[in-house]
């Protein structure tokens, strides 16, 4: 067994920044992701392979859309909603849209108190975060009952392209179990946090080191990373 | 000075290691996310069509994302290493997406000439 290569100028000399950093990062046997532990950068090369995922179907529905001959159905009305009376195109979306950036926003205020070691707020702030994505998946329920009511499937719809049902049934459903996981992942952080095992030495799951609360970032991360998808399908498959 | 720069220091390596940020700055870009949404909406609920209701669509979008990105996913403080690792490869799917548009097109050429438009 050889003892691990150090380098002790490397950890005194400054890192260059901009291109040049970028070119010295990436050069010679080092550790490329300065800064970064790898927890995060394998939750970032997840979310980039996630990324590739949620674009392949979304541009298999472009192909199925821009290649059918049939009439595609028109989102807005797909998706409106009487309340009292009153005919709105597309509201359920938009809720659904503004739960999802509220969830966002109470995550990055628990990764804030989290790291400034405030157990309390961390853990009521994503359990908040949690429940916003469940009224998501909830909505989500919603929307597929009426949905499969009014006669959409697979494999066709009273409105037109048989490829609607199909596309919006893989798509959503796929970012709707994105979403559920991502309430489970935040309810087993959240209950370590509240327990304090970042700050005692208990063993466990996703644990890691004393006092690092790294984890609720990284959980903040996949968490941002399903918003971010849904801003996507909200332009290109409810907009459109 | 000698005590400036060691406090300095201290301070940069906390800062790139534990990410803290104002939490005025994510009211920030909660407020502006809750914005962007409520335009693209307005686009729909106009009735806007054509060029003007893509480039807007598109706007907010990428508006939106650039956001969530950059500051909730705390990407605008990591150095350049990780930066173009994540967000350059999913720009090449920019190609995959000009030749599916292109097949797409041909695909639709070619049913409503054999077919007439029927399936």
């Amino acid at each position: 067994m050889s003892a691990p290569i150090k380098n002790p100028a490397a950890e005194t000399l400054p890192r260059k920044s901009g291109l040049a950093g970028l070119a010295a990062d990436w050069a010679s046997d080092q550790r490329t992701f300065k800064d970064v532990s790898w927890g995060k950068a394998m939750m970032w090369i997840f979310l980039l392979s996630d990324t590739f995922v949620f674009g392949c179907f979304l541009l298999a529905y472009m192909s199925a859309r821009m290649s059918t001959a049939v009439p595609w159905p028109n989102p807005s009305e797909v998706f409106a909603l009487e309340i009292g009376g009153v005919h709105m195109p597309l509201i359920l979306i938009a809720i659904m849209t503004f739960v999802l950036i509220s969830s966002s926003g109470t995550m990055a205020m628990a990764v804030n108190y989290g790291y400034r070691r405030d157990r309390r707020k961390t853990a009521a702030l994503m359990l908040l975060t949690a429940l916003f994505g469940a009224t998501f998946v909830g909505m989500q329920a919603f929307e597929w009952t009426k949905l499969i009511a009014e006669g959409v499937r697979p494999w066709g719809n009273p409105w037109g392209a048989a490829q609607f049902g199909s596309t919006f049934f893989m798509i959503t459903g796929f970012h709707g179990t994105h979403v559920t996981f991502g309430v489970i992942f935040l309810l087993i952080i959240a209950r370590k946090v509240w327990r304090g095992d970042f700050e005692s030495e208990r063993r466990g799951f996703f644990t890691s080191r004393k006092g690092r609360y790294e984890i609720v970032e990284i959980t903040g991360l996949y968490w941002h990373f399903v918003d971010l998808v849904w801003v996507f399908i909200f332009a290109f498959f409810y907009l459109w | 000075m000698a005590h400036a720069e060691t406090h300095a220091a201290q301070h940069a390596a906390i800062h790139t290691e534990h990410q803290q940020h104002p939490i005025k700055l994510y009211l920030l870009v909660w407020g502006l996310l809750f914005i962007l949404s409520a335009l693209s909406y307005l686009v729909d609920y106009f009735g806007l069509q054509g060029y003007l209701r893509w480039s807007l669509i598109l706007i907010f979008m990428m508006l939106k994302a650039g956001l969530i990105v950059a500051v909730f996913m705390h990407m605008a403080w990591e150095r350049l290493a990780l930066i173009y690792a994540i967000i350059l490869p999913p720009l090449l799917v920019l190609v995959f997406v000009a030749l599916m548009v292109s097949e797409s097109n041909y695909i639709l050429f070619t049913r409503l000439t054999f077919f007439g438009g029927g399936e």
